[in-house]
């Protein structure tokens, strides 16, 4: 394997321990290695970027930082000094801040009062503390008012409320837990001159992230995490985003990538002027018409939070008040209850499998029925059919390669990956026409992302439509026949994904206008 | 795969023996804090009982056991119906009138006052169900509600029906005809060891419970229902009708919980018909984890417990109200040690998967270690 010559050792920063030092950090789970054997040196006043694939185990090692989880073996010191870090005030203690990638808001209250919320002793709720709001959002360029609600705030703005809040709580070492992937590309390009400024204030920043040209832009330092354990600590002027994602993947590099088209002329599924009203407010889904034909993968692009999960739930019929009609293979579904539709041949992979796919504290054959319970290998003339659904799923657990001891295993005790492709393998075993993929990839390991893109693939070739939601622009440019984007619940543009950029994508998702 | 199942019933066989030596040891404590004899204490209740009190233990279980299916349908779904009280006393006093009045003849009068005592008893709790479903109403403040509602309105109905009891100030309705009673089974000599033949009706319910839940595609859907509303909405279960139907049947068992002791003992239903059955019924579905074998276990021992105790007062001096605490204390230890066994048992299994895994290594590309090394 050609890699980039990986060096472990200390960066030349004088006789300055570094800010933050690893050493040897483990982190095992029942069933999973999420951290073994992790070095990592973060020196003062640079940006650190921390990168690998989903599952890497970059998380589990910021928790362990923060105080979230201990780690079951590894030292960390920081300014020379080895910390036991018990609970995150300990962190905040030593200096450790952390910004989640979901924001802690309370939108209801102001800037000022979801600074100080947990944090009343430092300066006081009132006066006090918006002068040092003022003075800290002024030292480093936040540009924020504490009076301001936070209801009122846009994404990259509230994002930096959660950075003033950590250096609020005098935080010198602050974590970033991938802040890019709610923000679009010129928020992006702001908060990178944020974190120079707090760099040049000689703090030091951790930055999370498996966007590789993001990470190479900004950051002073890489450090390459994979299986768990840091693969190398590289420079960024030295490489390339391919020896970054060599080095992330291992040798293969899965891409999604298409074939040659199969698309038909054969409209699968029809949705025509479907809406979502809102008594008080703007519609959640508002005059969305399309097409899918057979063999089609329709992509949606969108910034998380714009009608995505609206759109699927009035697909699959679990959101009462919805307007328009929807057909599907030439009948009008648009009356029909979840589960006729679902047995009228509608596959799903939904968003959040834990509360919408599996039932967790039964077996795998059990979820194998979930969905499925009204049909054939799942039940017979109203009574469940154990030992067909039984031997339906080891026929699942072997061509969907679901690592299991066996179908008996309650679902929960499954990783990620391996309860997605049982939930993949489920959907596509009753003959669906149309597969509805809501994020399918999100949390699943390489393996079973590259496996399940596959599928996909499989799925559109034995000339199934697809609608693909994805937050992934990559995985949706390589998967998709065409993207259509949703912005505040109306479809905006329609791109090729031949032909389109990523940045040409996340101006049309936040409105700036897509262009041709 | 056996093993893990041997495992997996020690592991369930293991939560309530925790719990009942915990609420043994806590209720013990409370006596030694007393100052009363613990030692006697226990060596009174867990003495074998004598062949008159088995048969009262045996009765009274039979009347708990259903008391016990009645709301563990309800927990299935995550629904906490504690107005199986309500219900039941709404039912019973239902088919005393209409046994009483014996529009039908013979068994067929006890038929339909069964049927009526279960449509009623599913009526009542069937008011919450449709109250949760259309407005959200909690079905546990609104099954306390009609709880009072039904002590009033049986009282209010039964002034109506009712006729005085020669020589007594108890009021009741009409006697049952003797050709509608459902005989008592001896299991030894004399009338004091005499069963309930309803036992067998309700052996009948804790089959068609297992069965219905765990066999049929509705049960699948109740107890995925039960799981994770969010997961039975995505896979195509309307939760507001499970909700209204598992109240119906929960209400409909609980309709016979009162019809043992109407049947087969009291004959009518007066001012002293027994009650608070239906909280009993919570901790007993509670302590048998929802199902047919352990409710049953559970209400054996309650009765158990219960029937044990009476001597306490005469022999050792000690109120026999104590058991209460230990029954109290039970509910409290059960829902504990479950929670400590069903997390000890996911930690066991993901080892397994692991460990399952681990044999396997041949799936993994080999080249993990190269860079690091």
């Amino acid at each position: 394997m050609s890699s980039p010559a990986p060096s472990l050792e200390t960066p030349p920063s004088g006789d300055a321990p570094p800010a933050v030092r690893l050493r040897g950090i483990g982190k095992r789970f029942p069933g999973v290695i999420a951290n073994d054997d992790v070095n990592i040196d973060v020196s003062r006043g640079t940006i650190h970027a921390i990168v690998g694939e989903n599952g890497a185990g970059k998380s589990t090692l910021m928790k362990i930082l923060y105080g979230v989880q201990p780690p079951d073996s590894g030292t960390i010191e920081i300014n020379g000094a080895q910390v036991a870090l018990h609970s995150p005030a300990d962190a905040i203690k030593a200096g450790v801040g952390m910004v989640f990638q979901h924001f802690m808001l309370a939108d209801n209250l102001t800037v000022l009062e979801n600074t100080v919320l947990g944090a009343e002793r430092l300066h006081g709720i009132g006066g006090g503390a918006r002068a040092q709001i003022r003075r800290i959002s002024e030292q480093y360029g936040l540009d924020i008012d504490p009076d301001r609600l936070v209801e009122d705030l846009g994404v990259g703005a509230r994002q930096r409320v959660e950075i003033l809040k950590v250096l609020y709580r005098g935080a010198q070492i602050v974590i970033l837990d991938e802040p890019t992937a709610v923000l679009v590309p010129h928020e992006v390009d702001e908060l990178f001159g944020n974190l120079r400024e707090l760099k040049a204030e000689g703090l030091c920043v951790i930055f999370i992230s498996h966007k590789l040209d993001e990470v190479l832009s900004v950051a002073d330092e890489i450090t390459v995490i994979r299986r768990g354990t840091t693969v190398a600590t590289v420079d960024p002027q030295g490489v390339s985003a391919r020896d970054l994602a060599e080095l992330m993947v291992g040798s293969e590099l899965p891409s999604p990538s298409t074939e040659t088209s199969t698309v038909t002329d054969h409209v699968l599924l029809s949705v025509q002027h479907l809406g979502l009203p809102v008594p008080t407010g703007r519609a959640l889904l508002d005059d969305i018409t399309f097409d899918i034909h057979r063999g089609e993968v329709l992509g949606i692009a969108g910034v998380e939070g714009n009608g995505q999960a609206e759109l699927v739930e009035a697909i699959m019929g679990m959101r009462p008040g919805t307007t328009g009609t929807i057909s599907l293979d030439g009948r009008d579904i648009t009356h029909e209850s979840t589960r006729e539709r679902r047995e009228g041949g509608v596959g799903y992979i939904p968003e959040d499998r834990h509360r919408h796919g599996l039932l967790l504290d039964s077996p795998l054959w059990e979820n194998r029925v979930l969905g499925h319970q009204g049909r054939p290998p799942s039940s017979r003339h109203g009574l469940i059919d154990k030992r067909a659904a039984r031997a339906d799923t080891e026929r699942i657990i072997a061509e969907y390669d679901v690592r299991t001891p066996g179908p008996d295993v309650l679902a929960r005790a499954l990783s990620g990956g391996n309860q997605q492709k049982l939930i993949v393998g489920r959907e596509m075993s009753s003959e669906p026409v149309l597969l509805i993929a809501a994020h399918p990839t999100r949390g699943v390991d390489v393996g079973a992302q590259a496996a399940i893109w596959t599928h996909i693939k499989n799925a559109r070739r034995e000339g199934l439509a697809v609608l693909l939601i994805s937050a992934d622009l990559d995985e949706l440019i390589g998967l998709s026949d065409r993207i259509e984007v949703i912005l505040r619940g109306r479809m905006v543009g329609t791109f090729d994904p031949a032909s389109v950029t990523p940045q040409q994508l996340g101006s049309a998702m936040t409105g700036a206008g897509p262009e041709a | 795969m056996t093993s893990a199942r041997v495992i997996r019933f020690l592991l369930g066989l293991a939560a309530p023996v925790l719990a009942l030596v915990a609420a043994f040891a806590i209720t013990s404590l409370v006596l030694v804090a007393a100052g009363d004899p613990a030692g006697d204490v226990w060596s009174t209740i867990l003495s074998w009982p004598e062949e008159r009190n088995l048969a009262n233990i045996i009765k009274n279980a039979t009347v708990l056991y259903l008391s016990g299916l009645a709301v563990a349908f309800g927990f299935r779904m995550n629904l906490f119906n504690i107005g199986v009280d309500g219900q039941y006393r709404v039912a019973a006093f239902t088919a005393a009138v209409v046994a009483g009045e014996a529009w039908l003849p013979g068994y067929l009068n006890t038929a339909f006052a069964i049927v009526c005592a279960m449509a009623v008893g599913a009526m009542w709790a069937g008011i919450a169900g449709v109250l949760r479903a259309t407005r959200g109403v909690s079905e546990v403040i609104s099954t306390i509600m009609l709880n009072a509602i039904a002590t009033g309105l049986v009282a209010y109905l039964l002034r109506k029906v009712a006729v005085r009891e020669a020589g007594s100030n108890d009021i009741g309705t009409k006697e049952i005809p003797e050709g509608s009673r459902i005989p008592n089974i001896s299991i030894g000599d004399g009338p004091t060891s005499e069963i309930y033949g309803f036992i067998v009706i309700a052996a009948l319910a804790g089959f068609l419970f297992w069965f219905v839940l765990n066999k049929t595609r509705f049960g699948f859907d109740l107890r995925a229902t039960g799981q994770s509303t969010t997961a039975a909405v995505a896979s195509g279960i309307s939760v507001k009708k499970m909700t209204v139907i598992a109240m119906l049947i929960s209400g409909g068992v609980a309709g016979l919980v009162g019809l043992p002791i109407l049947f087969g003992d009291s004959y009518a239903y007066g001012s002293t018909f027994q009650s608070g059955l239906g909280f009993a019924g919570i901790a007993i579905a509670l302590l048998g984890r929802n199902n047919p074998i352990g409710i049953a276990v559970g209400a054996l021992l309650f009765a158990f417990l219960d029937e044990q105790s009476n001597p306490l007062q005469i022999l050792v001096g000690v109120s026999p109200d104590i058991v209460a605490i230990t029954q109290g204390v039970i509910v409290l230890t059960v829902v504990v040690s479950y929670e400590l066994v069903r997390r000890y048992g996911i930690r066991l299994e993901q080892r397994e998967v692991a460990r399952a895994l681990a044999d396997h290594p041949a799936e993994h590309p080999a080249d993990d270690r190269e860079v690091s090394a």
